[in-house]
């Protein structure tokens, strides 16, 4: 019998919609119980939104002042004095659980599994490998416990339709690390869709050239209510900020509609989009790899055929 | 801020003294991957291999801490077959002091290379260890969490700015969210991102002088580390592939197909 734990990823206020993708994985493991864990300084109402996923049993809260951000050292020890009771934990692999989990499976000392992509049984999983050119099927040990992460693009989020116990935890006796400390994050917060969750994304690649030029790639996704993301060369090139990258090493997304402009297609982006529903590409050279694997394709000067379309999208 | 910083260079408490960066030889990052036709692994004969492109930034990052006089030893380790002395010695050329091979010809999963940099760490006595972020073949982006939480101190992972004052460091990390400001006490983990710098050229008078710096081997199996249950890969398959759609002419072609299924 599988008894799994879902980290929850959160702001401090509210859940990130990771979790329930996480918890979707969790839940595909044959009759698993999940189980949701909550590090926080205040974990009120980020449990009552955890509480409401569908397939799990329970959510318990950890509630201390050092949990105010979620920093691996901090959180790690905690997770590893609560681990004894499951067989399987899992986090989303954001940056937030790709940082956290290899530290809570060496604590443990396991091995981890990265980027879960299915459940084959509840032992053995596929995960892409070498920037998704390959997929690898794995097989962690029976008797041990499985650490893992969950690539979230690869799954979508349970429902939000139950009303799960919480609990509060027993304060775990650990010594919490005060080597490591939070001092700010900054981000270029906008009103537009999360990337990482948003229904459409419009990107745009080093053809932009230059940050001011980005304004008709905003243009357009606004027109769409879309989220915006970029290539490397456009993060590189400090068009737009790192978080809106897409790809290998940036985020890997699930958009209904994913857009391509002025983006050749290396298979370092491309691994980021690989689940999205139809992919639309314009570029103004046909021979662009991205073309190969674009739903639907337009030849064409960016420079005209954005302004043109967002027009025309009225 | 490295250019004014308001203390003369002797007048620095140097307390890192040592780094240790990890350089991984990977697949090459242009090359096409396959999977063999029996499914047991991808193909990597006759394949071009390189240091990993995130390792690379790892060991430019040491080097400049070590010129601006912050550290006095970059040494570089690999984990990997005796082939793996190719990059080392590239490693050597870029300005790394010393090299060291841990020969195993099977591969070793993150727990067992952060049992291995940590035996190394408590050989040489490390103040900072330097990995990437991610090795670009097996993408599991572990070793560096492992290695610090093994160690019991500090990791900042993801790391597009690194500022080493005294005894501490101010880490910038690319996480989704954005830019997120840490502070951390040394000895530490740090993990590289793509931003962290542009690493250098290695020139031709500087692959001689390499032939000359040390480059030290050890069996893997001298080591006596205890691995840990390995995760078996049991089977490699390509990747569903989507199929090439269709060309539209103009906007308006679009428009029509966007509005046809129902995405505008
Ligand atoms: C380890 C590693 C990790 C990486 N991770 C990522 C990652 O996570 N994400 C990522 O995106 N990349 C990543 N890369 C980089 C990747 O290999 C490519 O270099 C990058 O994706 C190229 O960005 P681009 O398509 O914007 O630029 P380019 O490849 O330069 O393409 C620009 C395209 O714009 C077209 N164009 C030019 N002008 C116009 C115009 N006026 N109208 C229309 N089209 C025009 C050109 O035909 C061209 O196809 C990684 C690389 C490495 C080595
Ligand atoms: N075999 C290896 N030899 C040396 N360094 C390695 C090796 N494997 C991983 N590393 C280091 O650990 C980082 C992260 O690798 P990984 O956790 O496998 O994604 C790499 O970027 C390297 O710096």
């Amino acid at each position: 019998m599988s008894k799994v734990l879902v980290i929850a990823e959160h702001d401090g206020v509210m859940l990130n919609p990771s979790t329930a993708k996480t918890v979707a994985c969790a839940a595909s493991i044959n009759g698993a119980i999940v189980d949701i864990a909550v590090f926080a300084a205040t974990a009120g109402p980020i449990a009552s939104e955890a509480a409401k996923l569908a397939s799990i049993a329970r959510v318990v809260t950890y509630e201390r002042s050092e949990n105010k951000h979620a920093l691996a050292a901090v959180i790690a020890p905690q997770i590893v004095a609560v681990a004894g009771e499951y067989t399987h934990i899992f986090g989303p692999s954001t940056t937030f659980g790709k940082d956290l989990m290899p530290r809570v499976a060496a604590l443990l000392g396991v091995n981890q599994i990265s980027d879960i992509m299915s459940v084959e049984s509840s032992h053995i999983f596929k995960r892409p490998v070498y920037a998704g050119s390959a997929i690898a099927t794995v097989e962690a040990p029976m008797d041990t416990i499985l650490v893992a992460t969950v690539r979230i693009a690869s799954y979508s989020a349970v429902t939000s339709n139950n009303s799960a116990l919480i609990e509060s935890g027993s304060p775990s006796v650990v010594d919490i690390p005060t080597h490591t400390r939070f001092i700010e994050v900054k981000s270029g917060a906008t009103d537009r869709p999360d990337l990482q969750t948003a229904t459409k994304v419009v990107s745009g690649g080093r053809a932009l050239a230059s940050a001011e030029n980005f304004d008709i790639i905003y243009k357009l996704a606004d027109k769409l209510g879309a989220g915006v993301g970029a290539s490397r060369a456009a993060v590189d090139a400090g068009y737009v900020p790192n978080e809106m990258q897409v790809g290998q090493t940036g985020k890997i997304i699930a958009p209904d509609l994913y857009m391509a402009i002025g983006i050749s297609g290396a298979i370092q982006h491309l691994t980021g989009i690989k689940d999205a529903g139809t992919i639309v590409a314009i570029n103004k050279d046909e021979e662009a790899p991205i073309f190969e694997v674009a739903d639907i394709g337009l030849v064409a000067d960016l420079f005209t055929a954005i302004p043109e379309l967002t027009e025309a999208l009225d | 801020m490295d250019n004014n910083d308001p203390l003369p260079l002797g007048a620095r408490s140097n307390e890192v003294e040592k780094i240790l960066v990890g350089l991984k030889r990977v697949v090459d990052y242009n090359v096409r991957v396959r999977v063999k036709s029996d499914g047991s692994d991808v193909e990597t004969d006759g394949v071009k291999m390189s240091i990993n492109p995130f390792d690379e930034i790892a060991l430019e990052e040491a080097l400049r801490i070590k010129e601006r006089g912050d550290a006095s030893e970059v040494i570089v380790i690999s984990v990997g077959t005796v082939d793996a002395q190719q990059q080392l010695r590239t490693g050597l050329a870029m300005g790394a002091d010393h090299a060291i091979l841990v020969e195993s010809d099977s591969s070793v999963d993150p727990l067992g290379l952060a049992q291995t940099f940590k035996s190394i760490i408590d050989r040489d006595g490390i103040d900072l260890v330097i990995l990437g972020k991610q090795a670009i073949d097996d993408d599991n982006s572990q070793t560096a969490q492992m290695l610090s939480a093994i160690w019991g101190r500090p990791q900042a992972t993801f790391a597009s700015k690194l500022d080493i004052a005294g005894n501490k460091a101010t880490v910038t990390r690319e996480v989704d969210a954005g830019l997120e400001v840490i502070e951390i006490d040394l000895p530490a983990v740090i993990s590289t991102d793509l931003r962290m710098n542009e690493p250098r050229y290695v020139k031709l008078p500087d692959i001689m002088k390499a032939r000359k710096k040390p480059l030290e081997l050890i069996a893997m199996a001298d080591l006596g580390i205890d691995q840990g249950p390995e995760i078996k890969s049991v089977m490699f398959e390509p990747p569903l592939e989507r199929e090439r759609g269709v060309m539209v002419n103009d906007v308006a072609s679009l428009v029509a197909v966007l509005k046809e299924k129902g995405l505008a």
